[in-house]
């Protein structure tokens, strides 16, 4: 049997707060070998072309953080807490640090994280890409990020987050709070690559005023130790609009808790939750949340699970609806890959486990939105490379 | 081409194809007529090895090769191709990508053909994803278009196809089957058609096919049992007089 609950695994006491200090590199294009082939696994571009900024966190120092673009902002947390005394309003806002142990310990203890900045109607063009990156053994790493979108502007992240090769455990604790204003749109794409015993407890919540539109893709398609999130949106604010994306590989032992949670608290909220899961040997918890607080509201969430050969998938999907006039819905499957469909492909000539690839891909090809070009075809590839391991 | 001796055909235990005996010679297309369940596309997903059709005696060759057991891939990779009637989704995969795949190591002009079918639209949806029936033919034949096949098995080209596009469907199986009127060549009409022999079993309910493509040969499946042979025109005059009904009067 699989564990369907692994999550009290985590002892604080066995990973270290401390870590080496690593050096400010001003051009990310002289970054080491090593670390620059996980970070453009995950989606960063070392020549920063086509970005309008760059954070990158290794362990607890920000080793490069550059804004090249007008009308946005990208700091340290800390540097920006300096800059900006309106700042620390924002922090802790939407979650409590006594939420849980791990929260705590980003408030007691924290390692840096990212602050990015849309200025009042800047439409930034190009993506901005934060990494944080873990290189020291069995250290844990407390960020806490805030991203915050200002009235009518448009802003696009990707964050990579990934571990050095040779690492073998480590614990990664990542506060992030949105702050999506009036008007504004903000696209996040997170595309995780832990390692196998690396646990990873991301806390997100997200606020979305009047007409304000937040698109969050998830991908891990990388082996992971453990990994439990459910971030949490509010759209507060009338014809906000919140869609998430997630696609989740678990290969054997890998164990996933991932969610999304919508909270939808004016008239016109629109809120769509999609996850395409796939299990081969390990486990995932795939959970979705839609809570409709008031009337004109709509919502769906559809989640696709697909076990190979074994391991376990759990889909909860969850409605609440507080008054009358909200309009909910779900739908959820967790199967194998249906015969006819092999069979369909072999009758065009693939053989059987050419087929089942086929089809693995076509599953897992969600149409992400915002997605960059070359991001889009990493992926693909990522995707193949991961069905052949799978099958 | 293709040889059936003494077939018969369980499904789920159950007997469906009772005696089968049939004979598709090169490059000759040959139409199965046949009410609901009398076991034509039995035969049909029997040909191509699907799951599910239990061969309980028999054989089935095709180039003289013994088929019977052969995995479906290769009897597609042989030269078998079918056109189905209801063929599943396959979510994430563009049909771009299953035209591509059917090309196998040719490489196609999916474009191209695409256009012949007035199908350009659709090449980057969902393989079958919410098509109209109409448009599940077309993405068939575009398929059959790549892949090439010697003998094309079609279930039922006709069925829940608007009156603009049967014209389209004909055509291109015409074109398929190297059976057109077409000239999109300069060459000899002659010349064009004996280049390319393909051989095909057509099945239909109701005829309305023939009125766009030529056939050397009819056969009547009832219950299970092929029951007539002839010019398939003729068969088609009689199934419109008589019903099938004569079927059962000529079986019992």
């Amino acid at each position: 049997m699989y564990p369907i609950d692994k999550m009290g695994d985590v002892d604080l006491e066995k990973y270290k707060v401390d870590a080496d200090d690593h050096a400010y590199i001003e051009q990310l294009s002289k970054i080491e070998t090593e670390d620059a082939k996980q970070l453009l696994d995950v989606g960063v571009d070392t020549s920063e072309s086509g970005r309008a900024g760059t954070f990158i966190q290794k362990d607890k120092s920000v080793i490069h953080c550059r804004t090249k673009q007008d009308g946005v902002e990208v700091l340290s947390i800390s540097q920006a807490l300096e800059k900006h005394g309106w700042l620390k309003n924002y922090l802790w806002k939407n979650i409590s640090p006594h939420k849980d142990k791990f929260t705590s310990q980003a408030k007691e203890k924290p390692h840096e994280g990212y602050f990015i900045h849309a200025l009042p109607g800047a439409k930034v063009q190009d993506p901005i890409q934060a990494c944080l990156y873990i290189a020291q053994e069995g250290f844990s790493q407390n960020v806490h990020n805030v991203v915050v979108a200002e009235e009518g502007s448009e802003l696009h992240i990707i964050t990579g987050c990934a571990t050095a090769p040779q690492l073998i455990s480590g614990l990664h604790i990542g506060v992030s709070e949105f702050y999506i204003k009036k008007g504004a749109k903000v696209v996040f794409t997170m595309i995780h690559d832990w390692g196998e015993n690396v646990n990873v407890r991301p806390r997100t919540a997200i606020e979305v005023e009047e007409g304000g539109v937040i698109i969050s893709n998830y991908i891990s398609l990388k082996p992971v130790g453990s990994l439990q999130m459910s971030p949490i949106t509010y759209l507060n604010g009338k014809d906000s609009v919140a869609r998430f994306n997630s696609i989740l590989v678990a290969g054997r032992g890998d164990f996933l808790d991932v969610g999304s949670r919508v909270v939808m608290n004016a008239p016109g909220s629109r809120a769509e939750i999609i996850s395409r899961a796939i299990t081969s040997g390990g486990t995932i918890i795939a959970r979705g949340e839609l809570i409709g607080k008031v009337a004109d509201i709509k919502a769906h969430l559809e989640c696709k699970g697909l076990i190979l050969r074994d391991g376990l998938m759990h889909a909860i999907p969850e409605l609440q609806g507080y008054v009358p006039g909200v309009e909910m819905s779900h739908e959820a499957a967790v199967g194998k890959i249906d015969q006819r469909e092999i069979e369909y492909l072999m009758a065009r000539g693939l053989d059987e486990e050419e087929a089942v690839s086929t089809i693995v891909r076509g599953f897992l090809s969600v149409d992400i939105e915002g997605l960059p070009a070359g991001l889009r075809e990493k992926l693909d590839k990522v995707i193949n490379e991961t069905q052949k391991d799978m099958l | 081409m293709l040889h059936i001796e003494e077939l018969r055909v369980e499904v789920g235990g159950k007997p469906i194809l009772k005696n089968i005996n049939m004979e598709i010679p090169k490059g000759e297309t040959h139409i199965l007529f046949g009410p609901n369940g009398s076991g034509k596309t039995t035969l049909m997903l029997t040909l191509m090895g699907f799951s599910g059709y239990k061969v309980t005696h028999g054989k089935i060759t095709f180039k003289g090769e013994d088929i019977t057991n052969m995995p479906i891939y290769e009897r597609a990779r042989l030269g078998i191709g079918v056109s189905f009637q209801r063929p599943p989704t396959i979510n994430g995969l563009k049909t771009r990508n299953i035209v591509e795949i059917c090309g196998g190591k040719k490489s196609v002009d999916v474009d191209e053909l695409s256009k012949q079918l007035n199908f350009s639209d659709f090449l980057d949806r969902d393989v079958n994803h919410n098509f109209s029936g109409g448009e599940i033919k077309r993405s068939e034949l575009l398929q059959l278009l790549a892949q090439q096949p010697d003998l094309v098995l079609l279930d039922e080209p006709s069925s829940g196809v608007d009156l603009e596009s049967i014209a389209l469907i004909g055509d291109t199986i015409n074109f398929l089957l190297n059976r057109g009127v077409k000239r999109r060549e300069k060459r000899p009409h002659k010349e064009i058609i004996a280049e390319q022999v393909k051989s095909a079993l057509v099945i239909t309910h109701t005829g309305h096919i023939l009125d766009y493509i030529t056939a050397d040969k009819g056969q009547v499946l009832y219950n299970g049992v092929l029951c007539y042979a002839r010019n398939a025109r003729e068969i088609l005059k009689w199934i419109r007089e008589y019903g099938y009904e004569e079927c059962a009067r000529c079986t019992q």
